[in-house]
């Protein structure tokens, strides 16, 4: 499945200061879908080079982590359970404090 | 001992150097001030004197009022431009002129947030800030002058608003903003502006506003980005609702340490005054329920969707815990483990783990080379630091790759002494402030190099004990 992911507010820093990955995740060969939480653990292992506790925390993104999933907070379509479709863009953003 | 004799010396004729200098452009400021009051006709004098006399908002329109829809002529003139718009307007101007903002930080958020809504005309403008004005702020916090270094934050700001727009009431709150005081300023006012640098403040003011039924404008800049939303208006979400948990520590960046483009908070601090202008004005419609993202290298701007009121938020959920006796009481800096503040901590818990005997003041270091000891001074810091400044002979390894180039420091140490003598070259480290330094040196001890010494203080010390002329950033 081709995805966009994008890193923000710091987190491109875990993976190598790159923001923008044009990724092609392969699909769970049992279902034949593609679940955030599948996609999670994939970011972890392909695209995280440091510190993953920056990242994650358990299964999920770690606290102040926002997720959207084209331009739309993941909360609001299931979260971990959102189903993923092709072409989807997905934001991973770091929410700053400093002004 | 003479050389730090004289040097300290120097210091204090430089420290005189700026107090005068400040003193001389506060001068200069007061008689431009005064040369003003002459060129100002006489009877715009008298008026703006008594509008300035005006302790609240109501009474500076009612004292003036000369037209039928409450605006005075000399409101009429100053924002015609406002009035002109068809979508703004008399009335948005009447309830801009009936509101009172409160802005928490006088710094690059708060900067612009003040001078707009100071210049467009808000009843009454509050500024909360218990720092000073410091000459590494200016890049950013654009509303203080070279003539206020030194000098609280509020002060300044709140002088820079007056000068703009001498008929709204300014309030100064030279303080902190605490659990124990937040209920009493925020209740004061109808709309709160959050422009602070730091993670418990964000959840301290949130949680006050739910309590006080406040809508919250929140900006935050770093690096090269901004984020903006607004919170509990409307029935939208407040900031637990979107983080209820605090991040690790490790993840909380700040503006001292990371760095900030002075125009990135510019353009944040500008969007939060407008989304101000809007709540107290009541036209449009705001970023309530949505996040207003901005990447300034890319250029790009993304406004997302974000999660609505969450009906479990300790704060603003249906069975909401929060009560006013309980936010007095409540640890915002234990809960999120970070402090209130922008500023510097030093690092404590490691002087526990790096023995006395790993360490060397800056003053014993400078002694080390006088006596021409062979060494090799091993700046640990990130390569872009070691670029603004460091100290001459050093070799710069970053912390972050130190491991992988451990091999490097050995021949290093063996180049420092000649290959006949026998002997072996001493090893220091040094950061910006002793911090990345200790964590080196427990590193270097672990790895083969169980001699290594850390300076204390780093290289903020060396400028403060050994050379003065060495730059601090």
């Amino acid at each position: 499945m081709h995805l966009t992911l994008e890193f923000g507010g710091g987190l491109d820093l875990l993976c190598q200061s790159v923001k923008i990955h044009e990724v092609d995740v392969p699909l769970m060969s049992e279902t034949g879908k593609m679940k955030m939480r599948d996609l999670l653990a994939w970011v972890r292992t392909n695209l995280i080079k440091e510190r993953p506790e920056m990242f994650m925390k358990g299964d999920s993104v770690r606290p102040g982590v926002l997720v959207l999933v084209n331009d739309c907070d993941w909360e609001l379509s299931g979260g971990l359970d959102m189903e993923l479709e092709e072409k989807d863009a997905v934001v991973f953003i770091s929410t700053l404090h400093g002004g | 001992m003479d050389s730090n004799g004289m040097s300290s010396g120097y210091a204090d004729i430089i420290r005189e150097i700026e107090k005068l200098k400040v003193e001389k452009e506060e001068i200069e400021n007061r008689i431009s001030k005064l040369e003003a009051q002459l060129d100002r006709k006489p009877d715009e004098t008298a008026h703006l004197e008594a509008s300035q006399c005006c302790s609240n908002v109501q009474t500076v329109l009612d004292g003036h009022r000369s037209s039928s829809n409450g605006l005075t002529p000399e409101m009429i003139y100053r924002y015609s431009r406002h009035l002109l718009l068809p979508d703004f307007g008399v009335e948005a101007q009447l309830n801009l002129a009936r509101s009172s903002i409160l802005v928490i930080g006088a710094g690059g958020l708060g900067s612009p947030v003040a001078l707009y809504l100071a210049s467009c005309g808000v009843g009454c403008l509050g500024i909360v800030d218990d720092d000073v004005v410091e000459l590494n702020n200016l890049h950013r916090q654009v509303i203080h002058a070279e003539a206020y270094v030194g000098k609280a934050k509020v002060k300044s700001a709140v002088a820079a608003c007056r000068a703009i727009n001498s008929l709204i009431k300014l309030v100064e709150h030279n303080e902190s903003l605490r659990a124990s005081n937040a209920l009493d300023i925020i209740s004061k006012y109808d709309i709160v502006v959050d422009a602070t640098d730091n993670l418990p403040s964000r959840y301290m003011i949130s949680d006050c506003c739910v309590l006080l039924d406040k809508p919250l404008i929140s900006g935050a800049a770093l690096g090269l980005e901004g984020q903006l939303t607004v919170y509990h208006h409307k029935g939208g979400p407040c900031y637990r609702c979107l983080f209820p948990t605090p991040p690790p520590t490790a993840a909380c960046q700040r503006c001292s340490d990371s760095g900030v483009l002075g125009v990135v908070p510019g353009v944040i601090g500008c969007l939060q005054a407008l989304e101000a202008i809007k709540v107290a004005s009541g036209i449009g419609e705001t970023l309530s329920g949505r996040m207003l993202i901005f990447d300034a290298l890319s250029s790009r701007i993304r406004i997302v969707k974000i999660r609505g009121r969450s009906l479990q938020c300790v704060a603003c959920g249906e069975n909401a815990e929060l009560t006013q006796q309980k936010f007095r009481s409540f640890d915002y800096e234990c809960f999120t483990q970070s402090p209130m503040s922008d500023r510097v901590i030093s690092l404590s818990i490691f002087s526990t783990l790096v023995y006395e005997s790993a360490r060397i003041s800056a003053r014993l270091y400078k002694d080390k080379i006088n006596e021409h000891e062979e060494h090799v001074l091993l700046d640990v810091r990130p390569a872009h630091h070691f670029r603004i400044t460091a100290i001459p002979g050093s070799i710069n390894l970053p912390l972050s790759v130190l491991v992988e180039n451990i091999s490097s420091i050995d021949s290093a140490l063996k180049a420092a002494v000649p290959e006949a003598s026998g002997e072996a070259a001493s090893l220091y480290v040094v950061c910006r402030r002793g911090n990345d330094s200790q964590r080196a040196v427990e590193c270097l001890r672990k790895n083969g190099f169980p001699l290594a010494k850390d300076i204390i203080g780093g290289l903020e010390a060396w400028s403060r004990d050994v050379d003065p002329s060495f730059p601090i950033y």
